[in-house]
């Protein structure tokens, strides 16, 4: 999302409107395609979501999963992308444990790539569902207060979405323990906050995220129990919210940690939208890397 | 055998010297500085040159024996002769670790036959460079070491490093210190920061350096015996070192060209030839090296050639091995302090001869008569274009492939026999 422009942004979510409000019989306009998806880490949403999206495009997908790294696997990331290439698939879809690495393959592959997440760096295809979203329930982003809260040091879908929110005109707090908020992200134009409860109020959009214990080699607060206390969004949290505010998660959820059950089912809840809106901004990105052959 | 450099503006620090003049060679020696008359067959013509000691690289890593991939101790010379230097000094981080006499005695052994420039050896401070046992630092003294560290590794035991100084105190032996807290660092790959942040890499702070700068320096306060802090990166290990000065602690420390003039904002994408502990800082801390060497805090300049092949480097950046090469490299770009009137050219000769001789007690790094005839000549006016593909290295991990650079070693003297002449 850091390099995508507002003018890109607007035209996949348009798009991705436009899937949406059509009918759910497979195109067959893409038939003769081949996707791929490259998984170096555990996904269900977003693998399922990146394999209905191009079925229902009527394009066909393989799924291959890896857990090893190059130095662990002995052959490295870039000769296992550029032995799929030779077989010439139309996409390859990458999800990765290593920050950069769909980066780095887009600079010797000619296939068009999506980064599905890596490391954490980023999550464009998350940013940009969230903004549908968000768009659809409050009817516009330019001029909402974002508030997104928890894991933000090792969350990539915090970073796209910092960059893709504020394209679209939103203010963007982050909000968590100071060991969890990477250093310098006030140089981003977003607002810090280290109390759930002191900002709680400013949000239009709450995006709770998970916490990231997979990425968290090292102490990063003394217990979860604490963690909950201050972090928690709980219904009483919600109290001081706005009245019309929307609760947002990328998922998986750990409720009761971040999100109480009450507040995760709750009507504020956008949760499962978001994971409808997935399916059909994939499709759109898809279909517009098929049918261009590359657009980034 | 007879040589005579003519015409040449010999630049000589431990005599003061710089001026015009021609410099006669026998039997391997300086024989005279002056006007040379002598009717000599074997003459260079030095018009427009700087004709100085033989540059000293005191930070290489070789790779031989263990990882001859990345590089042999045959093409580190053949780099180094290339890069204009006649001595450079080996780390022990080879498989196996130099932490004995058999490999320090294998690696002269090597050197006699496979080098044409001078190689010492530095011994490890550790076994296995574990930073749990001293290595037997007597026995790699007599066989040929000139310092010792755990280059790599920071010796995080401060009780193991106080023993260490104390002793090596006896056998006039510098410890080398790479001054990274460990714990501090973690698993962190590049400067921490905004760019850190942005890419979503794990950040190395500042303070991971600035802490054991601090401890060293209480401990060479404490033990007198003579630490030298290897690639200061950083603005507060400058301000740390400086005060230590004043204090007439004994410690030194050096400098890499690449931390002189890279940021880590190089790393935007993701390139892993701009990953090496410690991590390229911040455009400050640049500016206070360049400084810190004006005003003679940081003594010397060193490479830290750290080869690695393709196979180490051409993969994700956070499983990339850490490091960069720089021999052939570093004499153009640290020329770049002169043309921007950072240094004066007799200050730059120095911390590329004297300073490290002085560091490491060589017998080298000066022309006075009698010494080695190890002899670098230099074009300061020669533009040249930096390429990798040219190198004499085995690896290619270089930071500076690309750029434009003013100065170019055209001579590689060492002990009166040319080893390299620049060929166009």
């Amino acid at each position: 999302m850091h390099d995508l422009s507002r003018p890109d942004i607007l035209s996949i979510l348009a798009l991705a409107k436009k899937f949406k409000n059509t009918p759910k019989a497979p195109t067959q306009a893409f038939s003769h395609k081949t996707v791929v998806n490259l998984f170096f880490e555990p996904s269900t949403r977003t693998r399922s979501s990146f394999e209905i999206a191009t079925k229902r495009l009527g394009a066909s997908s393989i799924n291959i999963t890896s857990s090893s790294s190059s130095t662990i696997k002995g052959e490295t990331l870039i000769d296992t992308a550029k032995n799929l290439e030779a077989m010439n698939p139309d996409v390859i879809i990458i999800r990765h444990f290593s920050s950069g690495a769909p980066y780095v393959l887009s600079q010797v592959l000619k296939t068009p790539i999506i980064n599905a997440g890596d490391g954490f760096h980023e999550h464009p295809t998350q940013a940009l569902l969230d903004m549908m979203t968000i768009e659809e329930a409050k009817g516009k982003i330019s001029g909402l207060t974002v508030l997104i809260v928890g894991d933000i040091a090792h969350s990539r879908v915090a970073r796209s979405n910092i960059y893709g929110l504020q394209k679209m005109g939103a203010k963007i707090i982050v909000c968590g323990p100071p060991t969890l908020i990477p250093p310098d992200i006030q140089k981003l134009h977003v607002g810090v906050s280290h109390s759930l409860k002191e900002v709680v109020s400013k949000a239009d959009v709450i995006m709770m995220l998970r916490i990231q214990e997979e990425r968290q080699d090292r102490i990063q607060f003394p217990s979860k129990r604490e963690y909950i206390k201050y972090f928690g969004l709980t219904l009483d949290t919600l109290k001081q919210a706005k009245k019309d505010v929307i609760i947002m998660h990328p998922g998986p959820l750990n409720r009761g940690v971040e999100i109480a059950s009450e507040v995760a089912d709750g009507p504020y809840s956008v949760i499962l939208n978001q994971v409808t809106n997935g399916v059909v901004v994939r499709m759109a990105l898809l279909s517009m890397l098929m049918k261009a052959g590359k657009i980034e | 055998m007879k040589l005579v450099i003519k015409n040449g503006t010999v630049i000589d620090p431990s005599q003061k010297l710089n001026a015009k003049k021609d410099i006669l060679v026998e039997d391997g020696k300086i024989k005279k500085i002056g006007t040379i008359n002598e009717n000599i067959t074997t003459t260079i013509d030095a018009k427009g040159l700087i004709v100085t000691p033989g540059f000293i690289d005191m930070h290489t890593h070789l790779r031989e024996p263990g990882e001859e991939h990345k590089e042999t101790i045959r093409t580190g010379s053949e780099a180094a002769a290339r890069g204009g230097f006649t001595t450079i000094v080996c780390m022990a981080n080879t498989n196996p670790v130099n932490d004995n006499a058999y490999v320090t005695q294998f690696i002269k052994l090597k050197s006699k036959t496979d080098s044409h420039i001078n190689i010492y050896p530095i011994g490890a401070l550790s076994k296995g460079m574990r930073g749990e046992e001293l290595s037997e630092i007597g026995s790699l003294k007599e066989a040929g070491c000139v310092g010792i560290s755990d280059d790599g590794n920071p010796v995080m035991n401060s009780y193991l490093m106080r023993k260490a100084l104390d002793y090596c105190r006896h056998f006039h032996l510098p410890i080398i210190s790479h001054c990274e807290d460990h714990y501090l660092k973690g698993k962190g790959m590049i400067n921490e920061g905004l760019h850190s942040t942005i890419l979503g890499l794990r950040g190395n702070p500042s303070a991971s350096e600035e802490i054991m700068v601090a401890r060293d320096i209480a401990l060479a306060h404490l033990t007198k015996a003579h630490v030298h802090l290897a690639h200061i990166s950083t603005e507060a290990a400058v301000r740390l070192i400086a005060d230590a000065k004043k204090r007439r602690v004994p410690v030194t420390c050096e400098v890499t060209p690449h931390h002189l003039f890279l940021t880590d904002e190089a790393v935007k994408n993701y390139d892993t030839h701009f990953k090496m502990a410690p991590p390229l800082r911040s455009s400050k801390d640049c500016i206070a090296l360049k400084r810190a060497l004006k005003e003679n805090i940081i003594d010397a300049f060193a490479t830290d050639h750290a080869p690695h092949s393709t196979l180490e480097k051409n993969i994700e950046f956070e499983e990339a091995a850490f490091g960069v090469i720089g021999l052939e490299t570093a004499l153009s770009i640290t020329f770049k302090l002169v043309k921007e009137k950072v240094l004066t050219l007799s200050q730059w000769v120095e911390k590329w001869t004297l300073r490290p001789a002085q560091i490491l007690n060589l017998p080298k790094g000066t022309l006075k008569i009698g010494a080695d005839a190890d002899i670098t000549l230099f074009n300061p006016t020669q533009k040249i274009k930096i390429n990798k593909e040219t190198f004499k290295s085995k690896s290619r991990n270089t930071p500076f492939h690309g750029w434009n650079v003013e100065g170019n070693v055209c001579y590689t003297i060492v002990g009166g026999k040319v080893v390299y002449a620049y060929k166009n």
